[in-house]
């Protein structure tokens, strides 16, 4: 048996279609309207980057750690980038605790994938002592209250850590890295942003909430880079989507980035970014 | 309604002594293992004459919903049985909607596939017919104003909106404006749910949002 | 842990003061609020010191399996968790044995306080997130579990309160922090019911004559004290803000 909360009353599912054939949604929006988005960063001062994201009620914490390590060995002269997404019991009477499932797998890899094919953060430049000593980023990502659209928040609250984490500078000395006082931002290039869609009945909307993500039947998580060009895309859940709505999708998906993005603190400006 | 004047309720805690008043303990107090009868909610104190018994309480300002027998509850389908119905009413325990409580005639099992009646996610007006501690509550739809809801718009309170719903402002204010305002039947469930049926979806949805504003008149999130 | 090494570190300077400037009776600065979860049934947030805890309850609720239930009371489950950057080597997500054994006397210094036989057959669950920690993190914890118990609605006959004290330098000191912790020679978290004035954690690490744990105890009292009003105040403010009469018809 499904948890109750899980399962839609099916008159709201009728009300929701309802609504959607006169262009309205359940909480007044437009079918194109994003919630509202509020970032706040440096939430946990020790930890070197974290920031909790918020769309609507859905909360998301996210916090960067760094260590020196080894890097992989088809990349020796890359740091090492490690994203993990949990969908933890205090976010959701629907959550159990656990270990990770299919469903924070599937977040962690969509967000690590529009981070690192964006080539948001320039991982060449965290090779200290290439083949031997790397930096290593860890993104941790825990859900605090999930009204609808994790993967966006996930995305927002990560991309806004790593924009905001600071690291001890480097010397190397006889072969062995030496860690300073002085800190400095990671070597940041662009600022990807994930706009995700949810398909109900033959409509399509943006950011759903939880009670709209019940009634979908489908999700599409479009990623964009600065410049607009698509880095990460997913779909899931068993629906479908047309080759019209896709590129629907497309377009106002872009458009809804670049506002999103605006949320977002700036590329941090130091030596090494130029 | 017009608020004149607003003033703070005074809010007992969980540990927090009730005044030695003459009267019996009601729910919401406890006489501790110290001798002191204390509050076992964060509430409001209530002192109730009933009849020659005067009744001492707290009342939660927040609370699951606990089934009482005879309490109409709005209902979701969750599981279909064999021979009956699982449902949710918004509670600790969910419920049972036995066969013998939906239809009049009797019924044969093998002939009858129930989802063809009430399906998973259908929502139903039903009334407790019992329960205690031990047992799952059960449900029937057989009397009248009973049964399954085929549309209109569906509304949960949280447990803060129901308390002010409920015992500040009162059910019978809410039914009467809204039928005369909007048109609209209200169905109100104990389970703090709410089903609205009237001739249009917008409607519907006024008259909800006009519940939701006053309760908020005296709830700030 | 207690870390031996050649030289004692300092904690204490010459005036008897701890490196961040507080007495040895001396609490770190507490903040409570309450309800700042929109899904969870209760709520809190505590910063405790450096401490950064959410705890989230939800309940009573029903538990599947069902032979996991009682037949006349409800079951308490905890689990007490760090989140990986909440300390300064990045934890691995998965439980650890500390973990493990702080959900177990978590739930057993909170159990005490909740009339679990209102509601047999079903779970109170309570999920504590460390999200950055310093030192007296079960207590914190403790202490924001029992407010979101009580924002949750859940009937309890008192709240608990808790806080650690400790040995530095020989002296016995209140509201240890992490530093003190390690460095220190003892460490002991208590948990109370303040208004029972019963004890519902108690462990002890490190080396107590009799007489320092006596002291010990007595100044872990007198601070649980102060941390219970302030439990107190953060209830109140958040529910008497929130529910407001109306006069002039209705109520």
């Amino acid at each position: 048996m499904s948890k109750p909360e899980k399962i839609i009353p099916l008159i709201q599912k009728k009300s929701i279609e309802a609504l959607l054939e006169k262009g309205e949604r359940l909480d007044g929006r437009s079918p194109t309207a994003y919630r509202s988005v509020r970032i706040t960063v440096n939430a946990i001062e020790r930890a070197e980057g974290s920031a909790i994201a918020e769309i609507g009620n859905t909360m998301v914490i996210a916090g960067v750690k760094m260590s020196l390590g080894s890097p992989f060995p088809d990349t020796p002269d890359k740091g090492v980038l490690i994203v993990n997404a949990e969908l933890i019991p205090i976010a959701s009477p629907t959550f159990e605790p656990g270990p990770p499932g299919e469903e924070d797998v599937e977040i962690s890899r969509v967000v690590d994938r529009g981070i690192r094919s964006s080539e948001m953060i320039d991982l060449s430049k965290l090779a200290i002592i290439p083949g031997k000593k790397v930096w290593v980023i860890y993104v941790d990502i825990y859900a605090l209250n999930h009204d609808g659209n994790l993967f966006d928040a996930c995305m927002l609250a990560a991309t806004s850590a790593l924009l905001t984490t600071q690291k001890p500078k480097t010397v190397v000395e006889n072969n062995e890295v030496k860690l300073l006082e002085e800190k400095e931002p990671l070597p940041i290039k662009t600022r990807p942003v994930s706009v995700t869609f949810a398909k109900i009945g033959s409509y399509m909307v943006v950011d759903p909430s939880y009670k709209e993500e019940l009634a979908m039947d489908a999700r599409l998580t479009l990623s964009f880079s600065e410049n607009g060009d698509i880095v990460a895309v997913q779909k899931g859940l068993p629906g479908y989507f047309s080759y019209d709505e896709i590129m629907q999708a497309l377009e106002i998906g872009e458009k809804i980035s670049r506002d999103i993005r605006k949320h977002l603190p700036p590329i941090p400006t130091s030596a090494s970014n130029d | 309604m017009t608020p004149r004047r607003r003033k703070k309720i005074p809010v007992l805690l969980p540990g927090d002594k009730i005044p030695s008043i003459k009267g019996t303990l009601g729910p919401g107090v406890t006489r501790r293992e110290d001798g002191k009868n204390v509050s076992v909610f964060v509430g409001q104190l209530l002192v109730q004459e009933k009849g020659k018994q005067r009744v001492i309480q707290v009342a939660p300002l927040k609370t699951a919903y606990i089934p009482m027998p005879g309490d109409i509850v709005v209902g979701k389908i969750i599981e279909v049985g064999v021979t009956s119905w699982s449902v949710d009413i918004n509670s600790p325990y969910t419920a049972i909607l036995p066969l013998s409580e939906v239809f009049s005639k009797p019924t044969e099992i093998t002939r009858i596939n129930l989802s063809k009646s009430l399906k998973v996610g259908d929502v139903i007006i039903a009334k407790v017919v019992a329960f205690d501690l031990t047992r799952d509550p059960v449900l029937t739809i057989k009397e009248s104003k009973l049964g399954k809801v085929p549309r209109g718009t569906y509304l949960e309170l949280t447990p803060l909106e129901a308390y002010v719903f409920y015992r500040r402002i009162g059910e019978e204010k809410f039914v009467e404006t809204v039928k005369q305002k909007y048109g609209c039947e209200l169905f109100v469930g104990k389970n703090f749910r709410i089903i609205l049926i009237g001739e249009s979806l917008e409607a519907e949805r006024n008259a909800m949002h006009e519940i939701i504003s006053t309760i908020r008149k005296y709830v700030k999130v | 842990m207690k870390m031996k090494s050649d030289q004692a570190i300092k904690l204490l300077n010459d005036e008897g003061l701890r490196l961040d400037g507080r007495r040895l009776d001396e609490l770190r600065p507490l903040k409570i609020e309450v309800g700042v979860l929109k899904n969870a049934d209760g709520s809190a947030y505590i910063e405790h010191g450096k401490n950064k805890i959410i705890v989230a309850v939800y309940g009573p609720r029903e538990v599947h399996p069902k032979h996991l239930t009682l037949p006349d009371r409800a079951i308490v489950r905890v689990r007490y968790h760090m989140a990986p950057f909440s300390v300064p080597e990045r934890k691995s997500p998965a439980p650890s044995r500390r973990e493990i054994e702080l959900s177990k006397v978590i739930r057993e210094a909170l159990e005490p306080a909740i009339l679990v036989e209102k509601f047999p057959r079903t779970a109170i669950d309570v999920f504590i997130e460390v999200l950055q920690a310093d030192g007296g993190t079960r207590c914190a914890s403790i202490t924001a579990a029992a407010v979101a118990l009580a924002d949750a609605g859940i009937p309890m006959k008192d709240l608990v309160a808790a806080v650690a004290v400790g040995k530095i330098n020989g002296k016995i000191a209140l509201d240890l922090n992490h530093l003190e912790d390690q460095y220190g020679e003892g460490d002991m978290p208590v948990a109370m019911m303040p208004g029972l004035k019963t004890i519902t954690l108690l462990q002890a690490d490190g080396i107590f004559s009799k007489e320092e744990f006596k002291q010990a105890l007595d100044l872990a009292i007198s601070g649980i004290q102060v941390i219970y009003r302030k439990q107190r105040e953060a209830l109140k403010k958040k529910y008497e803000k929130m529910i407001r009469t109306v006069t002039g018809g209705g109520s």
